[in-house]
């Protein structure tokens, strides 16, 4: 079978500074498949999740990216997102003027193009989607991400994953600043907007949104490498115990920011 | 990693060729080229104006020819009037219904949608032809309340005493340059009163179309709006394209009285071989609101900046305004606010566009007089830039002489962030559709103040169409 993802030996570096960023990085993710990549603060997850997304900030040195076995590496953003790739900001972009709503249609449409449900479907859709995630109607008729909380900026992200049904989805710290009540909200909303099919590589610092999102794989990522890789329980361990563990299994020196 | 390479700056150019047609139409009488006293008496002799008009004229053309060009704004001294014709009057009598406006001069009324709009959303019309209303007709249960809308020289007849009030009052003939100008050859226009307290439910139109190379159009607005009353102003002006010069020196004179509010929307598409140096300015009067909404997309070079003059205690205004400066246009456009009463209040929401090596330039004016204690103020002015050969600068200059004064001011100058782009990529949306996407998001603020219709068009001209989200 071939895999969604696969990730072989990817190394990347930020254009203009030259300095290696992923280190060699390999990963396979499964159709269907939940992997949490765990690191302290300053490993370089976030970057990991934006070179597969084709930010033009990075420049890829070394490796590949395979997206349903086809190399994704000379594909722009928009390309790679109309394969199904989707990305979930850590801070996502305000953009004034345009409303959620017609933000929503507008990428439904680009990314699939061959559709043809009516705008009256969509919009059907995209209410319900509204409900789901607590938010109010009115949400769709404010400006992209424009004002919004820390909370309702992760539930606009959700709302889009949750919308464009992407195949693969990357969650970059969906839960950094969120309350405990919209944290459940936002992870039931994960759990319940996801396909069968979907996979995830959800990236987070702490442990408590694995209780409600349950991971298949954990990694440990640690300085542009994902250094270690076990089941649910590994982010129990780091969590009672620190990154500080892994340090002492594998001779490793971290340095938390 | 690669950027798709399709982006091409055309998509964001504003699409002219839409107004860009000539029409063979008669004319009946037109001046020589340039301004002289015989040029001022063939143009007074032709609308057999009463002998205060005259002489207003007269005195104006002397006021012209003793005054320099302003040393701000764009560069005139391309600008030669002495080529100019300052009065072209089409072969067309003033018509109320379209049915006698002659068919070339309709046709081109047509293509641009104005019966159209007036059908649909509009409680009245006037059209300029060159320097004459050739179409001027309002509702008649408008008539009924007793407003007046008429051409300016029917006014000048019909309600002499009414027009002598207000004519070239908030705009002296002294002002500038080319108020003077003006004052010496103004030809056509509006006059619009509205009696106290009626609220005008649909907004009124004026469209202005030059057709003739080489001439200049100045008509002449006026705009009273008694206590307590309510009007939609919208303007709109296009012309076709010529590689001579034309001149387009137009005046506004708004008058708020009492508790009053008007809103006055521009979209303005003159050609880019128009010299557009118009004035416009209003007097508000104690609770009386005004409102600007100024959309300068046309000419080659521009310097247009709305004034509101609040002189009554509690007097409101707000500008909206966006400038769209394309290749070869320089856009000297602002705002001027004179807040001369207490507890007065202004907002100014001035953004442009600059592309394609185009100049756009904001300069306001904000003056917050001694009297004016609690006023309210707040500035802000956006630039965008979309390339790398388009300049824009921006000069707010604030006067405060009060310190009871609550003054605000926020200026960005930019580009379109990339990270803004490469988030609306990674939701599938191509990199130029991604740049027009959020060109449209920075325009929405003005776009937002037009009537529906307008906004629509606006959209068009920007070029940008995106679905609408309307289910």
């Amino acid at each position: 079978m071939t895999a969604l993802l696969e990730i072989r030996d990817l190394r990347a570096e930020v254009i203009g500074e030259g300095v290696e960023i992923l280190k060699g990085v390999n990963l396979i993710i499964n159709k269907g498949e939940t992997h949490a990549l765990m690191g302290p603060n300053g490993s370089g997850k976030s970057t990991l999740a934006h070179v597969i997304m084709g930010n033009p900030k990075y420049r890829v040195t070394s490796g590949d990216i395979l997206f349903e076995g086809q190399s994704i590496l000379n594909l722009s953003t928009d390309e790679r997102a109309r394969l199904g790739l989707f990305l979930s900001f850590q801070i996502p972009e305000e953009i004034e003027g345009i409303k959620m709503r017609q933000f929503l249609i507008n990428s439904y449409r680009n990314i699939h193009s061959k559709d043809e449900r009516t705008l009256l479907d969509l919009n059907k859709s995209i209410s319900e989607l509204t409900q789901k995630l607590d938010l109010n109607q009115d949400f769709l008729e404010r400006y992209i991400n424009t004002g919004f909380s820390g909370g309702e900026k992760k539930k606009s992200e959700i709302l889009q994953m949750g919308f464009l049904k992407p195949k693969l989805c990357i969650l970059d710290e969906i839960d950094s600043g969120l309350d405990i009540d919209a944290l459940r909200i936002v992870s039931e909303s994960l759990n319940s907007f996801r396909t069968e099919e979907m996979g995830i590589l959800l990236i987070t610092h702490y442990q408590r949104i694995l209780n409600y999102v349950v991971p298949d794989f954990v990694h440990v990522y640690i300085d542009g490498r994902i250094v270690m890789t076990g089941k649910k329980e590994l982010a129990e361990e780091i969590e009672e115990m620190g990154y500080s563990i892994i340090e002492r299994e594998l001779g490793i020196n971290i340095n938390e920011e | 990693m690669s950027r798709d390479k399709e982006f091409n700056i055309e998509d964001l150019l504003i699409d002219q060729s839409k107004f860009d047609f000539k029409s063979q139409v008669k004319y009946a009488y037109k001046t020589i080229p340039g301004l002289n006293k015989q040029v001022v008496e063939a143009i007074s002799d032709q609308k057999q104006e009463p002998k205060w008009m005259r002489d207003l004229r007269l005195k104006s053309l002397e006021v012209f020819e003793t005054w320099r060009d302003p040393r701000f704004g764009v560069d005139i001294s391309d600008l030669d009037v002495s080529k100019i014709v300052a009065y072209i009057k089409p072969d067309a009598k003033k018509a109320t219904s379209w049915e006698e406006v002659p068919s070339e001069i309709k046709d081109t009324f047509d293509k641009l949608g104005i019966p159209e709009a007036e059908r649909k959303a509009l409680a009245g019309v006037g059209a300029q032809y060159d320097s004459e209303i050739v179409y001027q007709n309002i509702k008649k249960e408008m008539e009924k309340l007793g407003v007046i809308f008429l051409d300016m020289e029917s006014a000048v007849r019909e309600y002499p005493d009414l027009v002598k009030e207000y004519f070239m009052k908030a705009i002296p003939i002294t002002d500038h340059k080319y108020a003077a100008f003006h004052g010496a050859v103004w030809s056509g226009g509006t006059f619009l009163y509205v009696p106290k307290g009626v609220k005008v439910p649909l907004p009124l139109q004026a469209y202005f179309r030059m057709n003739n190379p080489g001439m200049g159009q100045m008509e002449h607005t006026i705009i009273i709006a008694d206590e307590g009353s309510e009007v939609v102003f919208i303007e709109g002006c296009s012309a076709p394209f010529y590689e001579i010069t034309n001149l387009h020196a137009g005046a506004v004179e708004i008058y708020v009285k009492k508790g009053a509010r008007v809103k006055y929307a521009t979209i303005q598409n003159w050609s880019k071989n128009t010299y557009n140096l118009n004035t416009k300015r209003a007097i508000v009067d104690e609770d009386g609101i005004m409102e600007w909404a100024s959309g300068s997309m046309g000419s080659e070079k521009s310097m247009i900046y709305p004034a509101s003059i609040l002189r009554g205690k509690g007097a409101k205004t707000e500008t909206k305004a966006i400038t769209y400066a394309g290749p070869k246009q320089h856009m000297d456009t602002g705002s001027k606010v004179f807040m001369l009463a207490p507890y007065t209040s202004a907002n100014v929401d001035a953004r442009s566009i600059s592309i394609g090596g185009g100049w756009a330039f904001y300069r306001g004016w904000l003056r917050v007089g001694g009297n004016a204690k609690g006023a309210k103020a707040s500035v802000s002015c956006q630039a965008l830039m979309l390339d790398n050969i388009s300049k824009s600068d921006t000069i707010p200059l604030i006067e405060v002489y009060t310190d009871e004064a609550d003054i605000g001011h926020e200026a960005r100058i930019g580009r379109i962030r990339e990270e803004q782009i490469y988030y609306l990529m990674s939701r599938g949306l191509k990199e130029a559709e991604a740049k027009a996407l959020i060109v449209r998001g920075f325009v929405e603020p003005f776009a937002k103040e037009l009537p529906l219709e307008y906004a629509i068009e606006l959209n068009r001209l920007i070029n940008l169409e995106i679905e609408s989200s309307i289910g």
